[in-house]
């Protein structure tokens, strides 16, 4: 009896969210295998699951620990650059699937670092102070990195901050980092599949730590921080851990956005503001707190201004229709009330059938 | 018998406000002591000080022969003060067997990363504290309700809930503050009891702030009463609510 209920609630919770994931990823790989994908949604395939990584982790700050965040694109910022250094510098020395892996580790942990560095003095402020302040954060990351160069040549590596010559390399030297024009020649080694497993990764980290004693910590100090701390509850360090968590995440999405294109630049337009409130914008529409809708919501609404191309000039007035629909449906009270309705319907129905 | 808490010239000001100002009391273990005064008379400062939520400019707090003046209140917590609070403050989002759970953090522990892999202690600790946290709903007649959102508990519920998570943390000495507020007759006189109950079945030390006169001269022993941030009266509770004094600063002129 207790084996079944327990059963029901894992089919009800996680395993629906994995099942859909693969079943996704299992459809995907027969129109590709039967040659039914065209080449523009084949495109898309890898964004996906970075944009999917990335709204499952900002729900992780977002949702679970209560914190505004609007930087999200600067730790997946670090985790590109990082992640595609180290692919370039052992390009042609170590087989492309292993690379891959460390940059991966690498770009998580470096992310992380970024993510404690920035959350200490961060995680004292609240509210809107937050949001203004991780802004801040993820622009001047970006436009650090923009100013970076960074050459090796026999004598070791250069780095500048200000031009290519001013790394006086030496005969045979190469530029690893040009600045603006960033990375250039990272071996494109992400797939979908690889894709695919890291965004199951990233689902069973989250929804794990959520549903242990870590994850209550940081959801009771979410709902009411006095309370937290009057039972023992060390704010700071939750607060940090699912912020750290969060940004570590964020960097392996970078890592694997950054393997997926040629030239890894630190343009506003992979991760300025309007990267991270894309990603919160996922995060949102798929409610907040909830780890299926931020999977869900990120897929749609990358599909979604794509698959309206045909449309053209009206392609953004209908996404941002469906934009304030969905946004109704998911938070209006009159929604919510009709949702539950429709819930108790089909619960009744349910019964009685059973009965 | 001992003293469970020895509180000596406490004060703080806010400002120019003398909020508390030379607060003394002495509480045995196993007592029932009640802390009275008017509104604005500085009861639930003398508990945030208490608890650390406020630093004192002066005085000390020992509890159990330890002293914890001045700490943090995590570590005050975890030396054995728990508290209720007078506007409730409960995890709303969370069920109210999590409610509890989480009070049982720091009694129960297994790292983050065995939650992650879902290692076997995890189960293990969570089997653990899932029977616990049980046991002391049921004390409270809230196990039927350990699946509901603590928010949508009735209001007398909510108190209850309150009272079971600080119990959680496994305390030495409980501060209620205002426990009876905004319950009818009924659910007050039910919650006499479930405080009785308490003090018997955890051997616990209580200290409660009330205004319900009822409750106050129904379970507590001593009285301490508080006006304007100064002790007015302390003692047994009968002399206590004979004191011409007190029944002036109450009822006036």
């Amino acid at each position: 009896m207790k084996m079944a209920k327990a059963k029901k609630n894992f089919w009800q919770g996680s395993g629906l969210t994995y099942g859909m994931v693969i079943l996704a990823y299992i459809l995907v790989e027969i129109a590709l295998k039967t040659d039914h994908m065209s080449s523009l949604m084949e495109g898309l395939l890898v964004p996906l699951c970075t944009y999917s990584i990335l709204a499952v982790s900002l729900n992780l700050v977002v949702g679970i620990s209560g914190e505004l965040s609007l930087g999200h694109a600067g730790f997946m910022c670090v985790g590109a650059f990082s992640g595609a250094l180290f692919s370039k510098i052992m390009k042609g020395s170590i087989d492309p699937t292993v690379s891959l892996v460390i940059a991966i580790l690498i770009g998580a942990a470096v992310a992380a670092v970024f993510g404690i560095l920035i959350g200490i003095p961060v995680l004292r402020l609240r509210g809107d102070y937050l949001a203004i302040v991780t802004l801040a954060f993820g622009e001047i990351i970006k436009n650090i990195i923009n100013a970076i160069y960074l050459g090796r040549d026999v004598n070791g590596f250069h780095f500048s901050m200000k031009s290519e010559i001013e790394l006086g390399l030496g005969e045979g030297g190469e530029t690893l980092i040009k600045g603006a024009q960033g990375i250039t020649g990272t071996p494109q080694a992400s797939t979908f599949t690889i894709g695919v497993i890291l965004l199951l990764i990233t689902l069973f980290i989250v929804m794990n730590l959520v549903n242990s004693r870590t994850g209550r910590a940081i959801m009771a100090i979410r709902d009411n921080r006095i309370a937290a701390e009057s039972i023992g509850l060390n704010v700071t360090k939750y607060k940090l851990l699912a912020f750290s968590v969060s940004a570590a995440l964020a960097g392996v999405a970078g890592v694997l956005y950054a393997h997926n294109l040629t030239t890894l630049a630190a343009l506003p337009k992979n991760f300025g503001y309007n990267q991270s409130i894309m990603i919160l914008v996922f995060v949102v529409l798929g409610g907040i707190g909830n780890i299926r809708g931020s999977v869900i919501a990120a897929v749609v609404l990358t599909l979604l201004p794509e698959l309206l191309r045909g449309l053209n000039n009206y392609r953004m007035l209908i996404y941002a229709i469906v934009l304030i629909a969905l946004m109704l449906f998911n938070s209006s009270p009159k929604a919510i009330e009709m949702r539950e309705r429709a819930a108790e319907w089909f619960k009744k129905k349910r019964q009685a059938k059973e009965a | 018998m001992a003293a469970m808490l020895e509180v000596k010239n406490l004060s703080i000001s806010f400002g120019g406000l003398k909020a508390v100002d030379g607060f003394d009391v002495t509480i045995e273990k196993g007592q029932l002591y009640g802390l009275i005064g008017p509104n604005g008379a500085g009861k639930t400062t003398v508990f945030n000080l208490l608890t650390g939520v406020y630093k004192p400019d002066t005085g000390s707090i020992v509890l159990d022969g330890k002293n914890i003046t001045g700490k943090k209140t995590i570590e005050i917590n975890q030396s054995g003060i728990a508290r209720t609070f007078q506007n409730i403050r409960l995890f709303k989002e969370l069920t109210v067997l999590d409610n509890v759970k989480a009070g049982l953090h720091n009694h129960y522990k297994y790292s983050t990363l065995a939650g992650i892999l879902r290692l076997p202690n995890y189960y293990k600790a969570e089997k653990a504290m899932d029977e616990k946290a049980m046991e002391l709903l049921k004390v409270f007649d809230l196990e039927q309700e350990s699946h509901y959102k603590a928010s949508n508990l009735p209001y007398g519920k909510q108190r209850k809930l309150e009272i079971a998570r600080a119990l959680a943390t496994e305390p030495k000495l409980l501060l209620l503050d205002e426990p009876a507020a905004g319950m009818n007759p009924n659910e007050t006189a039910e919650l006499m009891e479930t405080i009785r109950f308490v003090r018997k079945e955890f051997n616990m030390t209580i200290l409660l702030i009330e205004h319900d006169m009822k409750l106050v001269s129904g379970i507590c022993e001593k009285l301490t009463v508080l006006n304007f941030g100064q002790v007015l009266a302390s003692g047994d509770t009968s002399d206590v609510l004979n004191d011409p004094q007190v029944i002036t600063a109450y009822l006036g002129e």
